[in-house]
């Protein structure tokens, strides 16, 4: 069911999301529609969709949390949990993993020293291994956060990673 | 940053902007952009469908449907606002060609869809890109803003008492979500489940009003397809194939890459000629012609025009542009194996069959794979893909089960091979093989 | 809609245009298999079980969402379509447990019924089931994740039937899983609707699971003792040490009045059959005061030798009656029956909880004007007035629901509170509690500036309803029913229904538990036939309503008080002091803090443990079958009987049992006396009909059908299991003016049970008040 949502005077966003939001719902002929972007962009400010986000964005949007965590579960960039300041996905689907996407994967598990899914013990680094990211014609790529990487090789990785981390000890 | 590619044999026509500086809206104008939506201001719903008709211009989302006639079945009167929704989900492996539109030229997709709108009655339109795009949806809300502060969105566009409104829209990782269906349960913040068809979108779609959904190269192509005419355009392509279609060449190719080639261009010289060949002058083991989920090619196979007829002739399909190549060095179990791991990852899991189907062979072939398989595994492989086939609730079940089926029919013998825990002769080399040189 | 003829199957078959083929096979006796598709759920087409060819279509087609066609073709049982359905049943089995000799489901699973029928237990698959952990989400509610098959029919009954929206899907693909709105837990109204729609074992019930395997139970469908809806609850019995204990209650037999649905109650809400503290002995006030036990013989011989002797020295109107809301109407019948003729008083009442009578008076000499519970679910427009039926009558809001889902029924409400059904309202006009009366009137067209342009639009839309129902519950009493009635009737085709609380709180008021009405409301003062039947003691006068008597008993001024399935000592509030000079029998179940007051006390059986009938708040008649068994109570029938007798009354006049017949079939047989039921299924099983008894209810329902106007059923229907609807107050009521109704005390008093509460009896459900309990704890973490 949807009920109007009696707007929350009180956000734990940032007032520029918040007026995002506050935009946002508008655009479309039902709030609702906002949903998904709002977690989304949500996670980009918080590194995660935590409780807190999705009751407000719940009350956003008039509907109830568990509809909230229903949709978000669904979608595999969302996460209730943190991750690495840079979250480094490594593409294995074929065209990729025809171009050593597989071995790229394996090579940053090293380098890194964590697994799929996992962070680095100083929290600047997670991992995961992802499904197409619509790079395959300049595979094997990775995405680290938003930004694509692409015909990766070892070295070039690493030089990708030596960056983010630079930019992290910054 | 994706590399250009280029080679003499092509016609680019949806790619004639690409690395032309065409996201400034300045220079899109320039380079005669939103001509054909003016145009289509004036002349009207009726002539934009009879071009459209005349081009012969077919869905390049995957399954091929005719345009023109997608947009005709839109009823003119309707009681709930009409919609325009661009497909930019894209998501199936071996494809990336839309990634190149919304880089390159994000104009003409803002333009298509005023013109698709046009044809239909639509006052508003959504982009709907997927959430991995997310530089690419920054570029997209600029040209749209650009586009709004230009006049040629919003009230009154191109100085005529037609309103036209975009909205571009995040997805959030869902391959599922970009089957037309489910696209507008994502639009509409729910989980990305398709919907029972009938009704078709095109009579209740988008908040129940009748939409029109169009992958981003379709609506990319609708500017050039007035500008040049719908009979002009249909000529470069092959029999009742209009046109020309980005084809994203992917795998063990020497020049990889998006190319823009007439419909009906020869498979074989497109990977030997266009392509250049297979990569280090190995053999050629196998081709997927048109993103992972259509059946694999053999080399004997790959002498036909790509175009929705010949490939379908051939027993598989032109599916959504991604021409991935295989050498010698693949394992063909190891790659049914990734692919399926990839359905079963993407199952939205409403139906039983595709949400139990791919789980199993999914478990099966990792187990097969990994030298522990048994004899009626094979059997059973196929025998589960079959029977998902045609049966799911949605066609990413038959995605999924359609290569399978083609992996085990066509390489059996390296399935057997796999069996008596002997080691993967083919894995091996892949693994093995040198590639980040 | 027009009829539509196909062919399934090579057999033609017409359908409704717009029917889903599934539903018009299904009506035509062929068989298609579903898990997903449930009627008058949204569809899914999830399962892919009910596939079917359809000529001229490549693929094969889901059932459940086709609409039927003029000329269609269609196949249902081919090899293909058998080889489709199997393979599906092969991939739910693939990760489904194959624990069914321990799933409370193995013997009532769906899946194992399709499983048998097509063949699907062979399979190839060698790889390890995906396995999760069982959850428990409230006192009632546990999921056995690893057997939930996804058919998303909790999550809709839920969401769409009840509207509560407490489970959901999360995750994708086989990751997907049923989930609960607390998190870990559930938050909702406990309705186990889930449970019951449940195909296999995965969601199931924390009073039964694991206790027994269902066919190691009886399965007794029976009537609801809790709410005034009535709704049939199918018992699950197992003989235990003593007698035949209830071990589960649901709703499998969906052919009752309530359908699809129960509630927490129906469904858990038994317990206290099996309470620890039920009396099983009658209790008799020795020398020093305290209650002892003491012999049947010796506890009815006292309390009879009392009364009679009361009456005999003192007379009747010195002997108080109070009846219950839960008794069978054979037994509020009987009970008010021996005041008039054999105690001679009519100083009988019991608990009201609405104003049946005035009801009754406003519509005297109206024909079908008192709508079934049933209607509630058809009738295209429905003014509610007062009362929360989401809380006090679960299955009215169930189809107030229903009908707005499936018809769009327009739903007019007014309350003074935001009840929950407002959801589904077309519009909702919020009033202050103390002015449902002048809120009727303006409805009516009375003019008063307290109500405005809402409820002036209320005024108009309800004008234009054709065919209105009016609900309204004991907010309103007295005059306001009148005038409420009264301006229902000046539109076209209304009907009304009056809202009051338990199980036979109507039947109560129909059999006439009242101190100036007789059954069907019939006056005292003008008793026509009752004059004749009920004897020279029966008084002329009317008697003293139930506070009247607790004031004559406390100026003492009454000598008895018999107390029959009721606690007014609780209810009313009533000082102990204040029962010191009377003579007091109490039945219960339960020391109840009347029984604790009382010189002699008798174990009664309760609803589930006896036979009968029962009307509930809208006059629907029911039958009660006996399911549980319980040594030592007595049923209420059998000990008025009793005590009647020991007062040396004509039994045979009292209970119009064995007429025609010299044998006493039931005791002849040497069963043990009293067992009216046991009987009963020996007569059952020879074809006999019972009646040859004196404790065997059907005697009684002999003359309630006789003498109680408008009670006119079929009892062949009746004893098949089918309500049936009466109007004790539609008819006759043109020959008897109802006296002085102006004047009369209502004394209603609304027992506000919710969900989990219900009445005395709900302190004894162990699992009510576990839930009850569960819940104002989460409130209070949730406070923190
Ligand atoms: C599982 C699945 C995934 C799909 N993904 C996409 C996609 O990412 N992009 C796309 O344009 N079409 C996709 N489609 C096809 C769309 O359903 C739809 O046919 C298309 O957007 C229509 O546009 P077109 O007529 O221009 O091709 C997918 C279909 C299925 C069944
Ligand atoms: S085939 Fe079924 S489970 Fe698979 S994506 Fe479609 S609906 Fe979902
Ligand atoms: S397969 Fe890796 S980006 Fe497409």
């Amino acid at each position: 069911m949807t009920t109007e949502a009696p707007m929350e005077a009180q956000t734990i966003f940032s007032p520029e999301l918040a007026a995002r939001f506050d935009k946002l719902v508008t655009l479309y002929p039902v709030r609702r529609s906002a949903l998904i972007p709002m977690l989304l962009y949500a996670q980009d400010e918080q590194g995660y969709v935590t409780d807190a986000a999705i009751r407000e964005i719940a009350q956003r949007i008039g509907i109830t949390p568990l509809d909230v965590r229903n949709v978000l579960s669904y979608y595999s960039l969302l996460r209730t949990k943190p991750v690495g300041k840079y979250h480094v996905q490594v593409c294995t689907n074929i065209s990729c993993m025809l171009r050593g996407g597989q071995k790229l994967f394996e090579h940053c598990k090293q380098r890194l020293g964590v697994g799929h899914k996992e962070t680095t013990p100083d929290g600047i680094f997670s991992l995961e291994e992802v499904e197409c990211i619509g790079a395959c014609s300049w595979a094997p790529a990775v995405q680290v956060n938003y930004d694509f990487h692409d015909n990766l090789t070892a070295d070039a990785m690493d030089a990708v990673l030596d960056q983010y981390r630079k930019q992290a000890e910054k | 940053m994706p590399t250009l590619v280029s080679h003499p044999e092509e016609v680019k026509i949806v790619s004639s902007r690409f690395g032309k500086g065409a996201t400034d809206i300045e220079r899109y104008l320039e380079l005669d952009g939103y001509q054909a939506a003016r145009t289509a201001v004036e002349k009207g719903a009726d002539w934009i469908i009879t071009e459209m008709k005349a081009s012969g211009l077919r869905g390049r989302g995957g399954a091929g449907f005719p345009t023109g006639m997608k947009w005709s079945f839109v009823p003119k009167q309707s009681e709930k606002p009409k919609y325009v929704l661009v497909n930019g989900d894209e998501s199936e492996p071996g494809t990336c060609k839309d990634h190149l539109i919304f880089l390159h030229d994000p104009h003409t997709v803002i333009e298509g869809t005023i013109i698709a709108g046009l044809a239909i009655g639509a006052k508003m339109g959504f982009i709907y890109l997927r959430g991995e795009y997310r530089y690419l949806l920054t570029i997209m809300e600029k040209a749209i803003a650009d586009a709004y502060a230009k006049g040629f969105l919003g009230k009154g566009i191109f100085g005529s008492q037609v309103n036209f409104d975009i909205v571009s829209h995040t997805g959030a990782g869902a391959y599922e979500v970009g089957e037309e269906s489910a696209l507008m349960e994502s639009l509409e913040g729910k989980r990305g489940i398709p919907r029972i068809k009938p009704p078709f979108p095109a009579v209740v779609g988008l908040y129940g009003g009748p939409t029109v959904i169009n992958n981003a190269e379709t609506i990319a192509t609708v500017p050039h397809v007035l500008r040049m005419g719908g009979e002009a355009y249909a000529k470069i392509g092959s029999e009742r194939n209009g046109g020309t279609r980005l084809f994203c060449l992917s795998g063990h190719i020497e020049r990889p890459g998006v190319y823009e080639l007439p419909m009906g261009y020869n498979l074989k010289k497109m990977i030997y000629e266009i392509g250049g060949g297979i990569r280090g002058g190995r053999q050629l083991k196998a081709v997927v012609p048109g993103g992972s989920s259509t059946p694999v090619l053999l080399p004997n196979e790959i002498d036909i025009g790509m175009d929705f007829d010949q490939v379908g002739k051939a027993g598989s399909m032109l599916g959504s542009g991604g021409v991935v190549v295989l050498d010698e060095t693949v394992c063909m179990v190891e790659f049914a194996l990734r692919t399926i791991k990839f359905y079963q990852h993407e199952s939205c899991g409403w139906c039983i069959p595709c949400r139990e189907g791919t789980d199993w062979l999914k478990k099966t072939l990792t187990r097969f794979h990994a030298g522990a398989g048994v004899a009626k595994d094979i059997d059973n492989i196929r025998y589960l893909a079959e029977n998902m086939l045609g049966r799911t609730f949605c066609p990413l079940g038959d995605a999924a089960a359609m290569p399978t089926i083609a992996f085990v029919k066509k390489f059996r013998q390296e399935f057997e091979d796999h069996l008596n825990g002997k080691p993967c002769a083919y894995a091996k080399q892949t693994i093995q093989e040198p590639v980040l040189v | 809609m027009a009829d539509v003829t196909l062919t399934v199957d090579g057999k033609k078959i017409t359908a409704p245009a717009g029917t889903l083929l599934i539903d018009a096979c299904r009506k035509a006796g062929i068989e298609i298999p579903a898990f997903c598709y449930y009627p008058g759920l949204s569809l899914q087409a999830a399962c892919r079980m009910c596939v079917v060819r359809i000529e001229k279509i490549p693929k094969l087609q889901t059932a459940c969402t086709t609409p039927v066609a003029e000329g269609m073709i269609v196949a249902t049982d081919t090899d293909e379509i058998k080889q489709s359905r199997k393979a599906m049943l092969q991939l739910v089995l693939a990760n489904h447990p194959l624990d069914c000799p321990v799933c409370d489901a193995g013997g009532e699973c769906e899946l194992q019924d399709m499983t048998f029928k097509y063949g699907a237990a062979d399979s190839n698959f060698v790889d390890v089931k995906n396995h999760r952990e069982e959850q428990q989400w409230s006192p009632v509610v546990y999921f056995d994740r690893p057997r939930c098959i996804l058919c998303y029919r909790c999550v809709r009954v839920c969401g769409e039937g009840m509207d509560v929206w407490a489970l959901g899907v999360q995750n994708r693909g086989v990751s997907s899983v049923i989930a609960p709105n607390g998190g870990d837990h559930l938050d909702c109204e406990e309705c186990g609707m889930c449970i019951d729609i449940c195909p296999v074992g995965a969601l199931t019930s924390g009073t039964y699971r694991y206790k027994t395997r269902p066919w190691e139970m009886t399965h007794v469908g029976t009537i609801c003792t809790h709410c005034g809806d009535g709704c049939k609850t199918t018992l699950g019995m197992r003989s235990s040490g003593d007698g035949m204990e209830i071990i589960r209650g649901d709703n499998r037999d969906k052919s009752g009045i309530n359908g699809d649905f129960l509630c927490v109650k129906g469904r858990y809400a038994f317990d206290f059959a099996n309470h620890k503290d039920r009396l099983t002995q009658p209790l008799l006030r020795n020398a020093e005061g305290k209650l002892t036990p003491t012999s049947w013989e010796d506890a009815l011989a006292f309390a009879a030798q009392r009364l009679r002797k009361i009456r005999d020295t003192r007379g009747g109107e010195q002997i108080g009656i109070i009846g219950s809301n839960r008794t069978t109407n054979e037994e509020s019948y009987l009970l008010q029956k021996f005041a008039r003729s054999v105690l001679g008083t009519n100083n009988i009442d019991h608990h009201r909880t609405a104003d049946y009578v005035s009801f009754a008076k406003a519509l005297a000499g109206q024909e079908q004007r008192a709508a079934s519970l049933r209607e509630t679910e058809t009738a295209p427009a429905i003014l509610l007035i007062g009362n929360d039926p989401t809380e006090q009558h679960p299955m009215l809001a169930w189809n107030l629901r229903a009908n707005v889902r499936h018809n769009r029924a327009r739903i007019y409400i007014v309350n003074h509170q935001e009840i929950k059904l407002r959801r589904q309202a077309t519009s909702f006009l919020k009033i202050s509690a103390d002015t449902y009366s002048t809120c009727t009137r303006f409805l009516a067209g009375e003019e008063n500036s307290a109500f405005g342009a809402e409820a002036t639009a209320l005024r108009e839309a309800l004008s234009k309803e054709p065919n209105l129902l009016i609900v309204f519950g004991a907010e309103l009493h007295g005059s306001a029913i009148e005038s409420l009635v009264r301006y229902g009737l000046s539109l076209p085709d209304t009907k009304f229904a009056c809202l009051g609380d338990y199980v036979n709180s109507r039947g109560a008021a129909d059999m006439g538990m009242y101190p100036d009405m007789l059954p069907g409301y019939v006056p005292v003062q003008q008793p026509g036939a009752f004059a004749t039947e009920y004897g020279e003691r029966f008084p002329a006068a009317p008697g003293l309503d139930l506070p009247s008597m607790l004031d004559a008993a406390a100026r003492g001024n009454l000598a008895a008080l018999y107390v029959v399935g009721s606690n007014p000592v609780h209810r009313y509030g009533v000082a102990a002091a204040s029962l010191k000079n009377t003579f007091l029998i109490v039945q219960d179940m339960f020391l109840t803090e009347t029984a604790l007051l009382a010189d002699v006390v008798l174990p009664i059986a309760n609803l589930y443990e006896k036979a009968g009938t029962v009307t509930n708040t809208y006059g629907d008649l029911q039958f009660v079958k006996k399911a549980a068994d319980r040594s030592g109570v007595r049923t209420d029938l059998e000990l008025i009987v009793r005590l009647a007798d020991k007062m040396g009354a004509d039994v045979h006049s009292l209970v119009p049992f064995g007429q025609g017949t010299r044998a006493d079939m039931g005791q002849s047989r040497g069963a043990q006396s009293g067992e009216a039921d046991r009987h009963a299924v020996w007569l059952a099983a020879q074809n006999l009909e019972p009646k040859l008894s004196p404790f065997d209810p059907s005697a009684l329902l002999d003359e309630i059908q006789r003498l109680v106007p408008g009670y006119h059923f079929s009892r062949l229907e009746l004893f098949s299991g089918n309500d049936q609807h009466v109007q004790a107050t539609a008819h006759n009521t043109g020959l008897v003016q109802i006296v002085n109704p102006a004047e009369r005390r209502d004394g209603v008093l609304p027992s506000e049970d919710t969900l989990f509460t219900s009445g005395t009896l709900g302190h004894y459900s162990g699992k009510l008040t576990e839930i009850h309990d569960s819940r104002n704890k989460e409130i209070l973490v949730a406070a923190d």
